[in-house]
């Protein structure tokens, strides 16, 4: 048993670590947030870098590899904030590649892969999708209906109507229209990954308000000691540690489950999902919190932590709709117990 | 990442489930109290001992299988799955063997392995006092040389299963003119002499599971001196550092069973449907998922990389904290039975407690992770 990356697993993260350290520099964000506009330069070099087609099957012009590696560039890009399409596109592709039929596959994934084409997906309620990530700037969308099955509609036939989310780090929209059954019009099975996406984004941005939390209160003095010395202020950083580790451990495991034991992945992406969401609300607003004053500002960073971690929490839904989940879960392991 | 055990962790592994699907212990005794519940846990280390299962981590040379820790987590994972009881001297096979190994003279550790393993003779922990508790290095049990031997002097509390101990891991002060880590050393203390009196400490529980040591000038042979004189903290340290390795893990699976319990429970009663009642269970569930992927990856990291990561602290902290949270729900599903005095309803959550508290307090684990961990920097009190 081994929960370590493989060493090209841990090249992709360190390469991905510093790339966005240097090209989605806080001031960087914050310009393209205040402007709520996606940083089309960046996108373009990832792009080349084959960020989006990197668990796209390679027969479709994708690397081919795994969701703990796509999991890396997720956790990476929620670390650092970066304004860029690529959670929703992931997400499409996925569910594309997952449960798409060969002609919708072949249409649409050269295109994910390289980048040059924009996916987003959202979950709809009566066939209409409230605040699609990334919503303004996609060529396909994937819709998500009440029943797991799900429709595609390239951007001239689907109904978009921008909207502002209260993350003004990607672009939403309300989407709707008819479009065409994703596959054979059964439940999608690559929702278990997109959850898993998602829940990678999220240990990202805990990880990233932690560390600037920590960073802070070690430096932010009253009464003559740094607050992070009070235990009030520590022993809220030691549990906003135990939230993320929490997260990332179980996104961690269902990205090995994702591929290396699908059937688990329903129960494990849930699980994910539940202490990704519950985590990432909890520690950005201790991190809100143990900023003091400060944190309440505009000026600090940690705002756009927070936002990102609201509209993620409740991407696909929430901890208490997984909770549901696994409770259904557990009843029919009950009932198929109590069966045999 | 691999989360599936080798061949020959899985060979590890059935071999011991088939072993203790042949070998079950007996009944757990009704009647006879502590002393026969503990005379039953006694016999069944002997078994264990037999079969050559005592202690699976400890070196082959010493009675052992030389079992890796991930197989060592395994075996505890086992016991436990099988509702196994702990081993009578528990406290000698995973703390007092341990820091003999790394501690002891080749004379001691002849003298003292053998008997641990085959539970003829039991250990016990003379560590925490009245005013020491969290703050272990302020004790204040003191031993004094007198020629060839010790006289020590004091009070230790917690130590659980004194009243059947041969020996105690016991510190004490040998220097109060050094600063307080500084002065301890650590002895094996033999717990048959009248200068020891035991005195049972009732818990809320109405057991006693822990005693009070009263000690009133006992001898020590100089000969019984752990790690040379002055030494006692980093000597004690070892052993604090082998009190929750494998037994996080029995404890583990005891949590994951008794949720298996409380959700057989519910759902007899149609509260799997209730969505108050489903919210929690699944919370709960989440949460052992959870120290289950942490307890492993902190285990795993030690074997792959030789670092443990962070988990260690926080596995502990998370599973007292849940492991109250669901003995407190299991109230709310089971109903009166789980009020009614003597039920194992009502015995868990008055036994979950505790579990914040031994084994190092949630608060003290908290400060553990924000200093040792996160790095940030240590209030400065007044001593």
């Amino acid at each position: 048993m081994d929960f370590g990356l493989t060493d090209d697993q841990r090249e992709i993260q360190r390469t991905a670590r510093e790339l966005l350290a240097e090209r989605a520099r806080p001031d960087r964000v914050r310009e393209h947030a205040e402007a709520r506009s996606t940083d089309e330069q960046l996108w373009k070099e990832l792009s080349e870098l084959g960020w989006p087609g990197i668990a796209i099957a390679e027969e479709h012009g994708g690397q081919g590899l795994g969701q703990i590696e796509l999991s890396i560039l997720c956790e990476e890009l929620g670390r650092s904030l970066a304004p860029v399409p690529f959670l929703g596109s992931a997400m499409a592709a996925t569910v594309i590649q997952q449960d798409g039929s060969a002609e919708q596959r072949e249409r649409w994934l050269g295109g994910l892969a390289s980048g040059a084409t924009i996916g987003a997906l959202g979950a709809a309620v009566d066939g209409t999708a409230e605040l699609v990530i990334g919503g303004r700037e996609a060529d396909v969308f994937v819709l998500i209906d009440e029943d797991g099955s799900g429709r595609i509609l390239g951007a001239e036939e689907a109904d978009v109507t921008p909207v502002d989310s209260v993350d003004p780090t990607r672009s939403t929209a309300r989407v709707s229209g008819a479009g065409e059954p994703v596959g054979d019009g059964g439940a999608c099975a690559g929702l278990g990954r997109a959850l898993v996406s998602v829940s990678s984004e999220l240990v990202g941005v805990c990880d990233r308000a932690l560390a600037m939390t920590v960073e802070y209160v070690k430096d932010r003095k009253q009464f003559g000691v740094p607050v992070g010395a009070y235990q009030a202020v520590s022993h809220r950083c030691a549990q906003m540690l135990l939230e993320t580790e929490k997260a990332r451990a179980t996104a961690a495991f269902a990205a090995w489950t994702a591929d290396a034991d699908p059937e688990a992945l329903a129960e494990a992406a849930a699980m994910a999902k539940v202490c990704a969401s519950s985590a990432a609300r909890e520690v950005t607003a201790s991190a809100i919190q143990a900023h003091g004053g400060i944190g309440f500002t505009w000026e600090a960073d940690v705002h756009w932590l927070y936002k990102r971690a609201q509209l993620d929490a409740a991407l696909l839904g929430g901890a208490k709709r997984h909770r549901a989940r696994l409770a259904a879960i557990l009843a029919e392991r009950v009932g198929a117990g109590a069966a045999a | 990442m691999d989360l599936t055990f080798s061949p020959q962790e899985i060979a590890f592994r059935d071999e011991l489930r088939g072993w203790l699907a042949a070998n079950q212990p007996d009944a757990a005794p009704v009647d006879g109290g502590e002393d026969a519940q503990y005379q039953w846990r006694r016999d069944w280390q002997r078994r264990l001992y037999d079969a050559g299962w005592a202690a699976p981590a400890w070196p082959v040379e010493y009675g052992g299988r030389g079992a890796s820790l991930t197989e060592s987590a395994i075996y505890y994972e086992e016991i436990g799955r099988s509702r196994s009881p702990l081993a009578a001297n528990t406290l000698g096979l995973l703390l007092g063997g341990p820091t003999l190994m790394v501690w002891g003279t080749d004379e001691q550790k002849e003298r003292y392995l053998p008997p641990i393993l085959s539970a003829e003779e039991i250990w016990c922990q003379g560590f925490s006092e009245p005013e020491a508790g969290s703050d272990l290095a302020s004790l204040k049990t003191r031993a004094v040389k007198d020629g060839e031997e010790w006289v020590v002097t004091g009070q230790k509390v917690w130590t659980s299963g004194a009243q059947y101990s041969k020996w105690c891991m016991l510190v004490a002060r040998t220097d109060g003119d050094v600063p307080k880590h500084k002065g301890l050393t650590y002895f094996l203390m033999d717990m048959e002499q009248d200068a020891v009196q035991v005195r049972p400490l009732r818990q809320i529980t109405g057991e006693d599971e822990f005693n009070e040591l009263f000690i009133e000038e006992a001898r020590i042979p100089d000969a019984n001196v752990i790690g040379g004189v002055g030494n006692g903290w980093k000597v004690a340290l070892t052993t604090l550092m082998n009190e929750r390795a494998g037994l996080g893990f029995a404890l583990q699976i005891r949590l994951r069973q008794l949720l298996d319990d409380t959700i057989a429970v519910a759902a007899e009663r149609g509260l799997l449907e209730d969505p108050v009642y489903a919210d929690e269970l699944a919370e709960l569930h989440t949460r052992c998922e959870s120290i289950r992927l942490l307890a492993w990856k902190g285990l795993t990291d030690v074997e792959r990389y030789g670092q443990p990561g962070p988990e260690g602290s926080l596995v502990k902290w998370l599973w007292s904290d849940t492991n109250q949270r669901l003995t407190q729900l299991a109230v709310d599903i089971v109903g009166p039975a789980a009020l009614t005095a003597g039920t194992s309803w009502s015995y868990e959550f008055l036994r979950a407690r505790g579990n914040t508290i031994e084994g190092g307090t949630t608060e003290v684990l908290k400060n553990i992770v924000a200093e040792r961990v996160l790095g940030l920097p240590r209030l400065k009190v007044a001593v």
